[in-house]
């Protein structure tokens, strides 16, 4: 079937959403989603979205761009992270105008918490920075949005998984998507196409992040020629319920909880004097990964504690409710009681595709970009977070590059003529969908996506090296050969997941190459990217963004400097 | 250990009638019925469907009836519901393939109660203040994951799915309690119509099903209170 709208957006999360409402005024718009708009993975976020209100004490967006540097490590371009941080004040008013029900201080402002890295001073101590809503923010950002979404009457196709987009002579023309539904395949040609699709935390055994998060819009654009900006920079959030991965939100320890290690010893004083548990994800997690490995988990097991009993009932249940309500459910473990056991877990990706701060699509590491093509939220790297993203930042980059988007998108297709449709535009979907279907070497998908996960934990995880990476180079190699053996069991049209599910993981396995590839040739420690051979960060080679391509041949690397305004590169010291 | 599961399997461009199918899966009495189910799916039986994403009870997207009580299959732990574990779809809305159901007619109802804050005055440059009291009045309705499993719990939905339903009504509570916004005559105007709130009978199917605790069945007396109240 054939649709055509000016606008088209590739995901209902926040920065999907946040798009189409800055879209929806002034210009047609359809959302298309793999999953109802509600069900996005925005609507797991539990901690905060940080901007320097000072609500709670003094605080400045400056403060916040220093803590947002210091935290990627000296990779996070510095103009787009003043554009994030000094127009998330604005951000977080707006989503209250929409009707966000953020928590409240006694006056009635929108109240705040500390988060891991967020300080004053520039690194003095820790400042209250998160704005929140008990520990539920991703969902009321992501019901208020939709709730304005249903407002301005924006349409939804839902249950619609995009599997390519349309490009003619470098420019963007729509997408290919079928309905989940039905099995049918759509055209939708548009002027504009914005990608928001989220991450692919996915290719990990233990991960916080939804069965959906596959990394859909990243891959697709990968194997349309745009390169992938930044992939060995994958975050490691500390606090994952044990073996689930289920994420407890770092406005945990922002409240007061502490890290322990198996002795009872809170370990964090150690690593980061200043900060201590409130130190970034990178340092925590890796901490806690020094811990296990030198015999210091809980009874020499693969995990630690996360304790807030001294925090007391109240500030638990009131400030914490729902990560209570998960321990309870998941662990039998009642945090009021009794500290939590804990491990890190997969959690972001820093890396995707690689935009200018409007969100346009760049096509190379030169920064031209592709008319038409959008990218936002967390499957784009702007890049805002660098080699480590900072808590809370990931709401506020979905919101304020979200609307960037739309702006830019608005003007876009008001000075620009729709593409003309090239000759069979579907053809290559309906290619890869046929090659699925008469596979038939007896495969099973579950097996080799068990398979990757858990090689990926073990070879290109928190720490890595260029044994561990080559290994699993050569382990995603006979994974994509299993995965060219693959056999459908079911192969009707109506909801097979097995089909979603088989397609899905050859988006994984493309994104695990381009990660593992990229982190083996960076032979630095930086951020999440932590080189057991390589422990120092080298300035001198390393300060720069990598950009991998896909290539007929294998992954071709190539790289583009860092944005450098205020902040001079230093130790990082917390 | 091994479960017994029996779901209901059901294609209506292919089946007859719904029947019944059981397998057997080897979990842990602390793992999912969500993780059993994917066992199955990604090892015996890639033709099963089902709804899923989270995983951990915040998406909303796999109430399903698991021993004949609305649940999401993420929230409920084996040791629960074992050995014998039988699923089927949520009850009322018509079936796409076995426990997947057509959601269309619950966004419809939820779409008609105005699910947004309505308020025409000029915005501050910051955010509108609200005071900690004012805002624990709707606290409890904001936590609402449209899974459907109120609803579908509801013994007056299954005889009569023209009633707006406790989701609907739990969406419009959010709003009408919530001092911000400006449009709450208008809702209560909607749940005073024939498919409204006095269709509840309070049954409290609702409050018992739903996965995030929310008090339902007080909701919806809080808003027809409301009603009375404005009508005087
Ligand atoms: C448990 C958890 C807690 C977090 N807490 C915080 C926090 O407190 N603060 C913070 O700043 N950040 C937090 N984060 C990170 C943050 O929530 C996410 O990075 C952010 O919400 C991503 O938003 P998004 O809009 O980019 O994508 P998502 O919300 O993931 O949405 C992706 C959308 O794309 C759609 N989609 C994907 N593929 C396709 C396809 N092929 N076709 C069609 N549609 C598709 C999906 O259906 C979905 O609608 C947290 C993350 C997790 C996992
Ligand atoms: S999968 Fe999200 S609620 Fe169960």
């Amino acid at each position: 079937m054939y649709h055509k709208y000016n606008a088209i957006i590739v995901g209902a999360g926040g920065a999907g959403l946040r798009a189409a409402l800055q879209l929806s005024t002034v210009s047609d718009v359809a959302v298309l989603t793999k999953l109802y708009p509600t069900r996005s993975h925005t609507g797991t976020a539990q901690g905060g979205i940080g901007a320097a209100l000072g609500n709670r004490e003094e605080d400045h967006w400056e403060w916040h761009a220093f803590d947002t540097v210091k935290g990627s490590d000296y990779l996070g371009d510095q103009d787009a992270i003043d554009i994030m941080c000094r127009d998330a004040v604005e951000a977080v008013y707006d989503l209250e105008h929409m009707g966000l029900p953020f928590s409240r201080t006694p006056e009635g402002k929108i109240d705040q918490r500390r988060f891991g890295g967020h300080t004053k001073y520039e690194g003095k101590e820790p400042v209250m920075r998160s704005c929140y809503a008990a520990d539920r923010t991703g969902h009321m950002i992501l019901q208020t949005l939709y709730q304005q979404c249903v407002k301005n009457n924006v349409v939804f196709f839902n249950e619609y998984s995009v599997l390519d987009i349309i490009m003619s002579d470098g420019v963007c023309g729509g997408v290919i998507a079928m309905d989940i539904g039905t099995g049918e395949l759509h055209i939708f040609h548009a002027k504009t196409v914005l990608f928001a699709s989220g991450g692919f935390g996915k290719m990990y055994k233990v991960t916080s992040n939804a069965h959906a998060l596959t990394g859909d819009g990243p891959a697709v654009l990968y194997r349309n020629g745009i390169p992938l900006e930044d992939m060995e920079f994958f975050q490691f959030h500390p606090t994952g319920i044990y073996k689930l991965g289920i994420l407890i939100t770092e406005g945990a320890r922002g409240e007061g909880g502490i890290l322990l290690n198996g002795t009872g010893e809170r370990f964090m004083e150690r690593y980061a004097p200043t900060i201590k548990d409130l130190a970034p994800r990178d340092m925590v997690s890796q901490a806690m990964h020094r811990e296990i490995a030198e015999g210091r988990g809980v009874d020499g097991k693969d995990y630690l504690l996360l304790d807030l009993t001294h925090l007391g009932a109240e500030v638990i249940e009131e400030k914490l409710p729902d990560v209570t309500d998960f321990v309870r459910t998941y662990l039998g473990v009642d945090p009021v009681k009794e500290p939590i056991p804990v491990q890190p877990t997969a959690h972001y990706a820093m890396g995707g595709i690689p935009t200018d701060v409007d969100a346009r699509v760049l096509a190379d590491e030169t920064g031209a970009v592709i008319p038409g093509l959008y990218a936002a939220g967390e499957c784009a790297c702007v890049s805002v977070h660098g080699a480590n993203r900072l808590g809370t930042n990931s709401l506020v980059d979905i919101q304020v590059f979200g609307k960037r988007a739309g702006d830019h998108m608005a003007r876009f297709v008001r000075e620009s003529p729709l593409l003309e449709l090239p000759s069979q535009p579907d053809a290559p979907a309906r290619a890869l969908l046929d090659k699925i279907w008469s596979a038939n070497g007896g495969e099973l998908a579950g097996a080799i996506r068990a398979d990757l996960q858990q090689k990926m934990m073990d070879k290109a995880s928190i720490f890595r090296d260029e044994a561990s990476l080559k290994t699993m180079q050569e382990e995603l190699a006979k994974l994509k050969d299993r995965y060219q053996r693959i056999s459908l069991r079911y192969k009707g049209s109506k909801y097979n997941a097995d089909l979603m599910e088989t397609v899905e993981l050859g988006y994984l396995l493309d994104l695990a190459e381009a990660l593992v590839v990229s982190a083996l040739a960076r032979t630095e420690s930086r951020g999440a990217h932590s080189r057991v051979d390589y422990p120092k960060r080298d300035d001198a080679n390393w300060l720069k963004h990598t950009m991998a391509f896909r290539k007929d041949n294998g992954i071709e690397l190539r790289y583009k400097p860092v944005k450098i305004t205020r902040f001079e590169p230093k130790e990082r010291k917390y | 250990m091994l479960v017994k599961l029996k779901i209901l399997r059901f294609d209506p461009d292919n089946d007859k009638a719904p029947h019944f199918q059981n397998y057997e899966a080897d979990v842990e009495p602390t793992d999912r019925v969500l993780d059993a189910l994917n066992a199955v799916r990604w090892y015996q039986d890639g033709s099963l469907a089902y709804r899923s994403s989270c995983a951990h009870g915040i998406c909303g997207s796999d109430a399903m009836r698991i021993n004949r009580t609305n649940r999401l299959a993420c929230k409920t732990l084996i040791r629960q519901v074992a050995p014998n574990i039988t699923l089927e779809p949520i009850r009322g809305f018509p079936v796409k393939r076995d426990l997947i159901v057509d959601l269309t007619g619950f966004f419809e109802q939820y779409r008609n109660v105005m699910p947004y804050l309505v308020n025409e005055d000029p915005m501050p440059t910051v955010e509108r203040f609200q005071s900690p009291e004012d805002r624990a009045k709707y606290d409890d309705t904001t936590k609402c994951i449209l899974c459907a499993s109120c609803t579908t719990s509801c013994p007056i939905f299954w005889a009569n799915t023209d009633y707006i339903g406790p989701a609907a009504i739990v969406s419009a509570h959010r709003f009408i309690f919530d001092s911000r916004d400006q449009a709450g005559g208008e809702r209560l105007d909607i749940l005073n119509s024939r498919e409204g709130a006095w269709r509840c009978r309070t049954i409290f199917n609702c409050t018992d099903a739903c996965p995030r605790d929310i008090k339902v069945t007080k909701a919806i007396q809080d808003v027809k209170r409301a009603i009375m109240s404005q009508k005087l």
